[in-house]
């Protein structure tokens, strides 16, 4: 199996270029966790969940004819209210609480979000096509579908977008000042209850953007949101919480990882390595800081 | 202390005599007594210990293959069992049945124990939240692994072997009532000759500040790793069980359901109150009996009702029952309660 990956160069290059596509979208997600973990200190099982909402709302926009690329837009404006909705009624009763309460009541949402789409979607694999095409590249010995290409593209612009807001904006300089310390904050005057619900808010709004590009590119799935969960947590804990390069950087690496593991493991195994890979990254993490007699927390 | 032994005597003597009193409910019991086990085991790590595991699917799923895999390679090629599906070319004769069971139960119970053992000291290194999402992707990355594995069925399944004709329609649920009940009775002999011991005091001190315990020279991980692996052998035994009760096995829908069995025995647990003996037994029978009477009425829509359920018991109820109990009563828990104290925080309130 692994001669494949020397023997046949365009393979590699392939696997390299999908993944690094693929990576730039996991990467946009992982932002949206980094932020709420930053701000909120949540952890937040239903995000894969609310990245499958936005990615239906694209396919419905793509049902009733019109152009899926214009999820991008309005994904976000919906599912914006959709996470103002989830933390007025959930996730402000458990933001100052024990953490594990956190997890818990965020699976909930997921296990219920999860099957609420499944009623309203039905239990198939959907896509919305986009009719990009392809480009061919290395003698059509490489194929990108257009539409990767476009939603890594979108997915930068909207990264690039909510940095300079982040830097720029009041809200964004209230959320900073809050994720640094919630008490001076509200101190100073800084209303943190709406900038909760705001940043709760734009993370679910990324999430609808990511899942708009993903119902382009890849196919959506009801139960399919929990491996997003945990892949954006695993780009997280890698790149450290505020380290947006080192986001970029570890989702484009754990993209080529996956298609690579898809390559010489199979497809069956593709969820479970990510899985095993967050162990195997926590348990590494663990070991060295063991060494300096610290833990992880 | 005597109207202790006169209560365990009761609960001894009814759980004897349920599958008689109530025939129909045979298979119900026995999904009870595991939900119990689930409950009372996760209870060690996650309410005695502080360290919130949703990963002990992965032992209960492991014991399930173990068991079954077991029980028919003794006798027969696993190998081909499973390709033939549905469809048995090999039928186990009783005694083949109930020797393959035992051995297989056994294996059930010490391999994950073994399990648990070797990644233990590795996972419980990690603290809080961490932990947390690490179990929680060791379960699922099980599950995703077990359904690609070709000899134990893969996403085919593996059908168990089916019960030999012996004793009669009855004896099957008799069979695996007395069996699961059994093990319960293991279980709770057990956990609870621990919890008199300085061994439940040490998982306290983990809980309550794992530092301060280290440094007052108490070994933790040691002990943690020994709370886990009694957690890992109880939780095998259950799903070896269980397994042969259901009859039918599934990477992701039966053995490492992390959705459904890893979810319970937090919310048992959390129910009825972490960190009590009887706390998680109140929660299962609780949960059970609001499972099985109400579920039905939510026809499809039980994994909603689920996550509605989750989410209300974590925010308004992390006490659990007991918990309740306890600020109502506090006298019955031992606890000397001031009178003028009491009031005023009453009035506080």
């Amino acid at each position: 199996m692994d001669f494949m990956v020397f023997q046949y160069p365009m393979i590699t290059i392939q696997a390299c270029l999908d993944g690094i596509l693929l990576g730039v979208l996991f990467a946009l997600i992982a932002y949206g966790m980094a932020l709420q973990w930053g701000v909120m200190n949540i952890i937040n099982i239903a995000q894969g969940d609310l990245v499958i909402l936005g990615g239906y709302i694209a396919y419905f926009m793509y049902l009733f004819g019109i152009h899926p690329a214009w999820g991008v837009i309005v994904s976000p404006f919906i599912m914006y209210f959709v996470g103002i909705g989830i933390y007025k009624l959930v996730i402000n009763k458990v933001v100052d609480r024990d953490l594990f309460i956190s997890i818990l009541a965020t699976f909930g949402i997921s296990i219920l979000f999860m099957q609420l789409m499944n009623f309203a979607f039905g239990a198939d694999v959907v896509l919305a096509n986009s009719g990009y095409g392809t480009t061919f590249l290395f003698d059509s010995n490489v194929v990108l579908p257009n539409s990767k290409i476009f939603s890594a593209v979108v997915s930068i612009v909207f990264a690039i977008c909510l940095v300079i807001y982040m830097k720029k904006s009041k809200l964004g300089r209230a959320i900073r000042a809050t994720a640094q310390n919630a008490r001076a904050a509200k101190i100073l005057g800084v209303d943190t209850e709406k900038v909760y619900a705001a940043t709760f808010g734009i993370n679910a709004a990324l999430c609808g953007v990511a899942g708009a590009l993903i119902s382009i590119t890849f196919t959506i799935h009801p139960y399919m949101g929990l491996p997003y969960t945990i892949r954006s947590f695993m780009i997280v804990i890698v790149a450290g919480l505020g380290n947006l390069p080192g986001v970029a950087l570890s989702g484009m690496g754990l993209g080529v990882f996956e298609e690579f593991a898809d390559y010489l493991l199979g497809t069956e195994f593709r969820i479970g390595s990510v899985f095993l890979l967050l162990v195997l990254i926590l348990v590494y993490r663990r070991f060295k800081l063991s060494r300096k007699r610290e833990y992880l927390k | 202390m005597n109207k202790n032994i006169i209560l365990y005597a009761a609960i001894l003597i009814f759980g004897l005599a349920a599958p008689f009193i109530f025939p129909a409910f045979k298979v119900q019991l026995s999904i009870l007594c595991v939900l119990i086990i689930l409950a009372v085991t996760w209870n060690i790590q996650g309410g005695e210990m502080g360290y919130n595991s949703f990963g002990n699917i992965l032992f209960y799923g492991l014991g399930m293959y173990l068991c079954a895999s077991v029980q028919v390679g003794m006798f027969f090629p696993l190998a081909e069992w499973t390709e033939s599906g549905g469809e048995k070319t090999f039928v186990h004769t009783p005694t083949q049945f109930f020797q393959g069971m035992a051995v297989g139960l056994l294996v059930a119970a010490v391999v994950p124990t073994i399990v648990a053992g070797l990644i233990g000291y590795s996972i419980l290194g990690l603290r809080g939240h961490y932990f947390a999402i690490c179990t929680l992707g060791l379960g699922v990355a099980a599950g995703e692994i077990s359904g690609g594995i070709e000899i134990i069925g893969a996403g085919q399944g593996f059908t168990t072997p089916p019960f030999p004709n012996v004793g009669g329609l009855e004896a099957r649920g008799e069979f695996f009532y007395f069996c699961s009940f059994f093990a319960l009775v293991i279980a709770f002999v057990t956990i609870r000759a621990i919890y008199s011991t300085r061994f439940k005091l040490i998982l306290n001190a983990i809980r309550d500040n794992e530092d301060k315990a280290e440094a007052m020279g108490i070994e933790t991980m040691k002990y943690k790793i020994i709370g886990w692996m009694v957690s890992a052998f109880f939780c095998g035994l259950a799903g070896g069980i269980m397994g042969g009760l259901v009859g039918y096995i599934d990477s992701t829908d039966v053995a490492f359901d992390g959705r459904e069995m890893g979810v319970f025995m937090v919310l048992m647990a959390i129910l009825g109150g972490k960190g009590t003996l009887w706390g998680p037994i109140i929660g299962a029978t609780v949960f059970h009996i609001f499972k099985e009477g109400f579920w039905t009425f939510f026809l499809g829509w039980q994994y909603v009702a689920l996550g509605v359920l989750i989410v209300v018991i974590v925010i308004y109820f992390p006490e659990g029952i007991m918990g309740w109990l306890r600020e109502k009563y506090p006298e019955r828990f031992g606890e000397v309660v001031d009178e003028a104290d009491r009031k005023a925080q009453v009035e506080l309130k």
